[in-house]
């Protein structure tokens, strides 16, 4: 995309006070007015991909839950699936179990997260102090359950690593309750409030027909009315099993994004509340012999919407092929069409509103900004160039032909 | 150092967040340390918007190569003298990352090529939690 230099360019990043991550924005002005956005990415790249590749299969979820510390039970647990698909295996009824509850209290966490840091960026920090306050018990259960607040790396091929002690089950449940509570207030207090409905209220609106066609996820498409959502479309874990319902908003601006999110906490709270006192005895875990030759994809919830990773091994012990798409990578590019036309001091909260996650997103980077193009010729002058560099090497003589 | 200089690092340091490349783990767990629970405001440790107001820079994760001139650039611009911690383990060697085709180097390395002495401190941990923070900026103010 080109941006003209004749319109007046404002500048957000990379390194901006407002995000904690490095990303560059390009909002074209005419007055306060927003015209135009780019959004320029890759100061997270680290080459994951790459480096997965040269991991065997069970060391492979540790680095992937460090994509994104926010969802880092949601990734490894979008690639394990991919890899027991591949393996034909089926994990343990009380996995299933470990990872549904898991996943769900990650995804309270991360949306207390982001109705905290919503609030900060309108400058409403009270919102933001309560909701990080009422977050910690939640980190609290993570880290008796699998001994970290965040990176949780619980999930392994054919099972979890840890299990969930029966003992400790009926003061989870207890907190739980407290959690409710505290929940049920900030979400009162936060919806009720006039300031942030006369804030929040039909600003950065995302129409359900843009949501469509820019492919957006997870809370962003429920928010624009878009009834998706992979828990219930395509079960996995123990979803199928538990009884919740998807919240969606019609409306598609930022507040209707809150309330989904905001109404999304109780239907988790719910989850984990079933999945706790239905959780089956036996294993956690079965033993995986060898994973075979194929390709085979999985796909997850994440807090932000939908993760997908794909894997292709060639039998040996390490996957060939890994691709990972993001939520955010798709939820990014529809900043196009919620903040055009919006005022300069709504452009902040409408970027949040998506809460993107950049470390997730950034699978390519391109250095230097230079541009190169191969057409047919070029490659194949090039696959000449490198065949005749091969066989100077290796001591061919002129003329010689592979039989 | 003189005497003034230190006394006026260890006093109420004012912080700026750097990230460089991390997941997002040890920036949340940083500003985390400011919410209620842990409040290190009380303390004086304040999370200032631009490295010339900054007395400390928290940098987390290792540096990609993107990130390296910018990082370089920030430290340039803090007020000297200045504290840099490498905050997790990607910042303090480059952690899992450390084989990537993209990554610049940890991030002392890459502070010592443009001033050798800079002071550099080291919390690590993956993330460190949020006591561990606080407990290392304590420990590296008091070693000054």
């Amino acid at each position: 995309m080109k941006i003209s230099l004749k319109k007046p360019v404002l500048a957000i990043g990379p390194l901006h006070p407002l995000q904690e991550e490095m990303e560059f924005f390009q909002l074209t002005v005419d007055g306060e007015i927003v015209t135009d956005i780019d959004v320029r990415i890759g100061y997270n790249h680290r080459g994951i991909e790459k480096i997965s590749e040269t991991l065997q299969f069970d060391q492979v979820p540790y680095l992937i839950s460090r994509i994104c510390g926010i969802c880092s039970a949601s990734h490894p647990l979008a690639f394990v699936q991919a890899v027991e698909e591949l393996a034909g295996i089926t994990p343990p009824d009380r996995a299933r179990y470990v990872r549904t509850i898991i996943n769900e209290l990650e995804r309270i966490h991360s949306h207390v997260l982001w109705v905290g840091l919503a609030g900060h960026f309108i400058g409403y920090d009270t919102v933001f102090m309560w909701a990080w306050k009422y977050r910690e018990p939640i980190l609290d259960i993570l880290e008796k359950i699998t001994g970290n607040r965040n990176n949780y790396g619980n999930v392994k091929v054919g099972g979890c690593r840890e299990d969930i002690d029966d003992s400790i089950i009926g003061e989870m449940l207890k907190e739980l309750d407290k959690i409710e509570k505290k929940m049920n207030m900030l979400t009162k207090a936060v919806l009720d409030d006039p300031i942030l409905q006369a804030r929040l209220k039909g600003v950065g609106i995302l129409t359900k027909q843009d949501a469509i066609r820019y492919a957006v996820t997870g809370p962003t498409a429920r928010g624009s009315g878009v009834d998706i959502d992979v828990r219930r479309d395509d079960p996995y874990a123990a979803y199928g099993e538990l009884d919740w319902k998807v919240i969606t908003q019609p409306e598609g601006d930022v507040f209707a994004k809150a309330v989904v999110r905001l109404l999304e906490l109780f239907e988790s709270i719910k989850i984990v509340r079933q999945a706790l006192k239905k959780l089956p005895g036996g294993p956690i875990a079965v033993e995986v012999k060898q994973i075979p030759a194929g390709e085979a994809t999985g796909h997850t919830e994440a807090p932000r919407g939908e993760t997908f990773h794909y894997v292709r091994s060639d039998g040996g012990n390490r996957p060939v092929r890994h691709k990972v798409r993001a939520p955010s990578y798709v939820n990014v590019p529809s900043f196009k069409a919620s903040c055009i036309g919006t005022n300069i001091s709504d452009v902040t909260i409408t970027l949040a509103a998506v809460d993107p996650c950049y470390s997730c997103t950034e699978r390519l980077a391109v250095i230097g900004g230079s541009k190169v193009t191969y057409d047919g010729k070029e490659l194949l002058r090039l696959s000449r160039g490198k065949t005749e560099q091969l066989k100077k090497q290796l001591g061919f003589k002129e003329g010689f032909k592979f039989e | 150092m003189s005497f003034w200089k230190k006394f006026g690092l260890k006093k109420s340091p004012w912080v700026f967040h750097v990230n460089t490349g991390a997941c997002n783990n040890c920036d949340i767990e940083i500003v985390d340390c400011l919410t209620p629970r842990f409040d290190v405001e009380r303390f004086g440790v304040k999370l200032v918007g631009s490295p010339r107001h900054a007395d400390a820079l928290l940098v987390t994760g290792g540096v990609t190569a993107q990130a390296l001139p910018r990082l370089q650039e920030v430290y340039r611009q803090a007020a000297k003298p200045c504290v840099v911690f490498a905050i997790g383990a990607c910042a303090c060697d480059s952690g899992i990352f450390m084989p990537g085709y993209h990554m610049a180097g940890p991030v002392d390395k890459v502070i010592k090529e443009i001033d050798p002495n800079a002071i550099i401190a080291y919390v690590p941990g993956c993330p460190p939690k949020p006591e561990a923070m606080i407990s290392g900026i304590v420990t590296a103010l008091k070693a000054l």
